[in-house]
């Protein structure tokens, strides 16, 4: 059973053992942090000090994308900013300064089929919960559904397939896979195999993919993204809006909600 | 001759620090949230998020922005009210050793007046910060900061009601920082602390939205370091109780130019969210600067300035 629970966070300075270009855009940094990557749960996230630097001056959050045993783990993450090209910059033996494991991740029900939904870069906590679920060995109850724009925006499918899970992929402009959104690829499967779905992506994918998990009665879960100061609870910066119309900090609460719950 | 350690040790009012580091309200929650990363029995004190009589629920998001060396923040005073507080927030600040600093906010004087006074009655706080100086709430806060026959109203209804030392938190969006300070201090007030957040605004060029919900929000970080010195420096010419300094400290450096320009001790704010353990370096680093220039205790560099 994997629990989504808090786990011990700690602050520590670790080694970059891998910082390398995995797709246009996207890079894969492998850090060695046994601590972390012992404890850590699919869905929980980072924060990474991406250098010394006044300005960019916060942390950034990450989501943990893959350990590999219980020693290293890695992030894979898209150059969108002054925080991520910085990143980029930082070499092989390097140093950074992280903060984690943080936030509550999914909470894998193992007894259901699993359908994992991934938009774009939200393929990087899934990675984590696929791996975790063949390392159980539930591997043959679950697919992974990945949509992006075009073919170069589509990730990890080579990887998610060598580890033996049944993987469908979208593209908006129909580069590979079907053409259009994920959402209408996973429509006929979820009546048939009700499973329980994990999903992440943009805010849009996402709020389609809760729609049809209440049109089917589905139990669903969402990887929420935020900008966030601290990532410890601590500034209520990152607040998102629930149905009920409370605003819950992303960082402590989530990154992972029941989309039942998400407004 | 024996070198003995350095005197961190300070004290504000009837208020005594083992150190002069303080956490600044709203960065660093109810203590809590920093447990696992700090150890919160080796600070000065605890400053906690600003309290109002009744929970409240904060802006809308988004809430903060990124800046050049800055954070722009609107959270709009979220906070769990006085008596959850009480109940669920204060048994943990209770146990720890360090002075516990409760940071309150009224819409009116009457609500300034019945915080100081449930606050007073119940065990484990050690001052109260008198908030008149947020920006990001309609009512209450800032419209209290920046007159100054206000500000020593709220000071003065805040010191009959309450027994506990208060230090009333200043806004630096006022034309002239020293009349407000020296208002609260003829109404009574124990310490001064400054700066609040200076108001400030971002733009998104693309979409022509403001950045914040709120569309304005309050600065702070590094950004607004020499502003907060600067008007520091000033306050502490003009006033006879003790200052504490507050605005972008990040590093012990940071830290040493307040206590020179005349702080006796500091709140770390934002510093907080870069590096949780900021704090624990500051004081090292303090230590180590007193060790260095053969300073026995923190009273011989405050206001120390060579002009």
């Amino acid at each position: 059973m994997v629990r989504g629970t808090k786990s011990k966070m700690d602050q520590v300075t670790v080694t970059v053992l891998e910082n390398r270009f995995a797709a246009p855009g996207v890079y894969r940094l492998r850090i060695e942090v046994p601590a972390i990557a012992r404890v850590a749960h699919p869905g929980q996230f980072l924060m990474l000090r991406v250098g010394q630097t006044l300005d960019p001056l916060l942390r950034r959050p990450f989501s943990i994308h893959a350990v590999h045993d219980s020693r290293t783990i890695d992030i894979l993450y898209r150059v969108i900013g002054k925080g991520t090209n910085l990143l980029t910059a930082i070499k092989k033996g390097g140093r950074l300064d992280i903060v984690g494991p943080l936030g509550r991740g999914f909470s894998w029900k193992e007894g259901s089929p699993s359908l994992l939904v991934a938009g774009g870069i939200g393929i990087a906590p899934l990675f984590f919960l696929a791996q975790t679920i063949t390392q159980n060995g539930a591997g043959a109850k679950t697919s992974v559904f990945i949509g992006a724009r075009n073919k170069t925006e589509l990730l990890c499918v080579k990887e998610l397939k060598a580890m033996g899970l049944q993987v469908e992929a979208a593209t908006e402009d129909g580069s590979r896979g079907k053409k259009g959104l994920i959402t209408d690829l996973i429509t006929n499967r979820v009546a048939a195999s009700r499973p329980v779905i994990y999903s992440c992506g943009p805010y849009p994918m996402l709020h389609a993919v809760a729609s049809l998990a209440m049109q089917y009665g589905l139990s669903c879960q969402v990887s929420l993204e935020s900008f966030m100061a601290c990532g410890l609870g601590a500034c209520l910066g990152c607040v998102a809006e629930m149905r009920n119309g409370d605003l819950v900090r992303v960082c402590k609460e989530g990154p992972v909600f029941d989309a039942y719950e998400v407004a | 001759m024996k070198k003995t350690k350095p005197d961190l040790s300070v004290q504000i009012g009837l208020l005594r620090l083992q150190n002069p580091v303080l956490t600044a309200s709203g960065t660093f929650g109810y203590g809590q949230e920093y447990a696992g990363l700090v150890d919160l029995n080796c600070l000065g004190g605890i400053i906690v998020k600003g309290l109002s009589l009744s929970p409240r629920p904060g802006n809308m998001p988004p809430r903060t922005v990124e800046t050049p060396c800055g954070l722009l923040n609107a959270i709009g005073l979220q906070n769990v009210g006085v008596e959850n507080f009480i109940a669920d927030k204060l048994p943990f600040l209770r146990n720890l050793s360090v002075p516990v600093i409760v940071n309150i906010l009224g819409q009116d004087i009457k609500e300034y007046r019945k915080l100081a006074e449930r606050l007073s009655n119940v065990e484990g706080i050690a001052a109260l910060e008198v908030n008149i100086s947020c920006p990001n709430v309609k009512k209450g806060g800032v419209v209290f900061g920046t007159d100054y026959k206000a500000a020593a109203r709220v000071t003065k209804a805040v010191r009959a009601a309450a027994e506990l030392p208060i230090i009333v938190k200043l806004s630096p969006n006022v034309t002239d920082i020293v009349s407000i300070a020296r208002a609260v201090q003829e109404a009574g007030a124990d310490a001064v602390s400054l700066i609040n957040t200076l108001t400030g605004m971002a733009v998104d060029v693309e979409t022509r939205r403001p950045k914040l919900h709120n569309v304005t929000g309050g600065l702070s970080g590094p950004a607004i370091k020499p502003v907060a010195l600067r008007m520091v420096w000033q306050v502490a010419r003009a006033v006879k109780i003790p200052v504490i300094g507050c605005g972008g400290i990040m590093t012990a450096a940071d830290a040493l130019e307040f206590l020179i320009a005349g702080a006796c001790a500091v709140q770390v704010g934002t510093a907080n969210f870069v590096n949780p353990r900021a704090t624990m370096e500051i004081i090292s680093g303090i230590e180590e600067y007193l060790g260095r220039h053969n300073l026995k205790d923190i009273k011989s560099l405050v206001g120390s300035l060579i002009l």
